[in-house]
């Protein structure tokens, strides 16, 4: 009697054991489908031509996204200027006073802010940046970027900066340095890992972007060498290609998906990196 | 007492309603080691955070009374030149740690902008680590983080950190309170050494410490001063019930 509900114990837990290494298993095959099938289609479209040379007109063979990667990088350039900052100093308020009314609300705002759909985001930035200037614009598509930026930054500077010990803070004050100061010399240095991996993350969630572009940087053939004109992006151009009718430009769109994956992927990859190496030691 | 650098003046301090100390009244002198104990919660903490204004990162604390510190009262001064005045020393070692040992030591002056040149910030340093009888443990590795240091050394390494200062007083928070008994001997006879230089006050809940180290000790009760004296007369002869009730473990 004892025996058998022994071993049936030992078998459930067996079972048990095999379905969540199972189930585990199941949920990370479509990430490496994604990645192979991105690599087989994507990786003979990348050369050095593919990433220095403008797109060739409709027809010719050829050609390259070196106008989506510079839109890209201008873009998420334009959303960190607006978005760091401002996500940093809201992430220190909310750690510093973490009891103010003020402060409960803009952590709900926040909260907000990053579960709004993108292509919302979209329109605000449309009614607040095209309308007014009446074109779209490199402009207009950082204002959107730097939006759904900023949350992922409030949130990573704020976590960071609440695992801070007091202790730390103390040991500042009692040597009479002033408030402001024991902040931007003490707290942020000691909490500098988590915010810069915060920074990465936010970017890797931007940088594959499409919807709140459509109608704010819009898309350009031609290399972005002004803020209030359109540019291209690396999602833009996937988007534009892959739903154009030729088959020249599918290639290119595979190819663009395959630099904009290894962008986010090594973005994330030096994220989780870079939190184990820089982490401040107690 | 013949020259009372601190006076602590009928002095209540609390936290919204409630009560944590009651009409203290302390006379601290210069070159001497004060100890303050009793047990756990008795506002012992309390008192050394609120004599150089550490108090007021609690949004809720207030209090009444007067602290003079050579005669000025505290709450009249910034809290920035009194935490200058006077140094403090927390229960667990708390180096910053993304500063190396000799960046620790000199923190004080870099954190607040003040400039100085590369030569007297060699010196001070080598100097309040030598104070701090950490010098000869660490002159080799100046430039490594100081988390590194074993907890006994990072003691004395915020010991070095407050003395860079050149305070008048130095707050001592049960500064053995984490650490094992040989890093304590350590500490306790630095302690001893440094009171030619500054002022200490010493917050302990270890008996024996208090008894061996200082050359005043006050006993706090329920927030209240039950107790003030030379240590010998007070371990030897005390006045109040209590006092004798608490040095004999009858509670505690």
């Amino acid at each position: 009697m004892k025996d058998r509900t022994l071993t049936r114990r030992i078998v459930a837990d067996r079972i048990f054991q095999v379905v969540v290494v199972f189930l585990s298993f199941c949920s990370i095959l479509p990430m490496f489908f994604i990645l192979f099938f991105i690599s087989k289609n994507g990786i003979s479209s990348i050369s050095w031509n593919f990433l220095t040379r403008l797109p060739a007109p409709v027809g010719e063979t050829g050609g390259g996204i070196a106008n989506a990667i510079v839109g890209s990088a201008l873009l998420i350039l334009l959303a960190s200027v607006v978005a760091v900052p401002l996500g940093i100093l809201t992430g220190i308020y909310l750690a510093e006073y973490r009891k103010d009314k003020f402060s409960y609300l803009s952590r709900l705002s926040v909260e907000i802010l990053m579960g709004t759909p993108s292509i919302v985001i979209g329109i605000i930035a449309y009614v607040w940046v095209v309308k007014p200037i009446g074109s779209f614009s490199a402009l207009s598509g950082g204002v959107a970027l730097g939006i759904m930026m900023l949350p992922v930054i409030v949130m990573s500077t704020e976590e960071t900066l609440k695992l801070m010990p007091d202790s730390l803070k103390e040991a500042s004050l009692a040597l009479g340095v002033s408030y402001p100061r024991t902040i931007m010399k003490v707290i942020l240095p000691a909490g500098l890992s988590g915010i810069v991996t915060g920074m990465l993350l936010s970017v890797a969630r931007i940088a594959g972007e499409t919807a709140p572009l459509l109608f704010t940087a819009f898309g350009s053939p031609f290399m972005a060498a002004n803020v209030f004109k359109p540019v291209s992006s690396l999602p833009l151009t996937v988007f534009n290609y892959a739903t154009s009718p030729y088959p020249e430009w599918h290639a290119l769109a595979w190819g663009a998906s395959f630099v904009l994956l290894v962008f986010v992927l090594a973005l994330n990859l030096i994220a989780k990196l870079g939190m184990r190496k820089w982490k401040v030691q107690f | 007492m013949e020259s009372p650098v601190l006076a602590v003046d009928h002095f209540s301090a609390g936290f919204d309603t409630n009560q944590v100390l009651k009409d203290i009244d302390l006379l601290i002198e210069k070159n001497r080691i004060t100890a303050i104990m009793g047990p756990s919660g008795c506002g012992k903490t309390t008192l050394i955070r609120c004599i150089n204004r550490m108090h007021e990162l609690i949004p809720s604390a207030r209090v009444s009374g007067k602290i003079l510190l050579d005669n000025e009262d505290i709450f009249d001064m910034d809290a920035i030149i009194v935490r200058r005045k006077i140094g403090m020393v927390f229960q667990r070692p708390n180096p910053f740690p993304t500063m190396s040992i000799y960046d620790n030591v000199i923190a004080g002056y870099n954190l607040n902008g003040i400039r100085i040149s590369k030569g007297d910030r060699d010196r001070i340093v080598e100097e309040s680590l030598k104070k701090a009888a950490l010098w000869d443990e660490v002159k080799d590795a100046l430039h490594r983080r100081g988390t590194f240091l074993s907890g006994g050394q990072q003691q004395r390494l915020c010991i070095a950190r407050a003395l860079a200062m050149n305070p008048e007083i130095l707050l001592l928070d049960e500064p053995t309170s984490a650490l094992d008994p040989k890093s304590t001997a350590h500490i306790e006879e630095l302690v001893v050494q440094l009171k030619s230089a500054v002022t200490i006050i010493q917050v302990t809940h270890n008996i024996p410490q208090a008894a061996r180290i200082s050359d005043y000790t006050a006993f706090i009760y329920l927030g209240e001063l039950v107790e003030f004296g030379p240590t010998e007369k007070l371990f030897t002869v005390p006045k109040d019930k209590r006092t004798e009730e608490y040095l004999t473990g009858k509670f505690g």
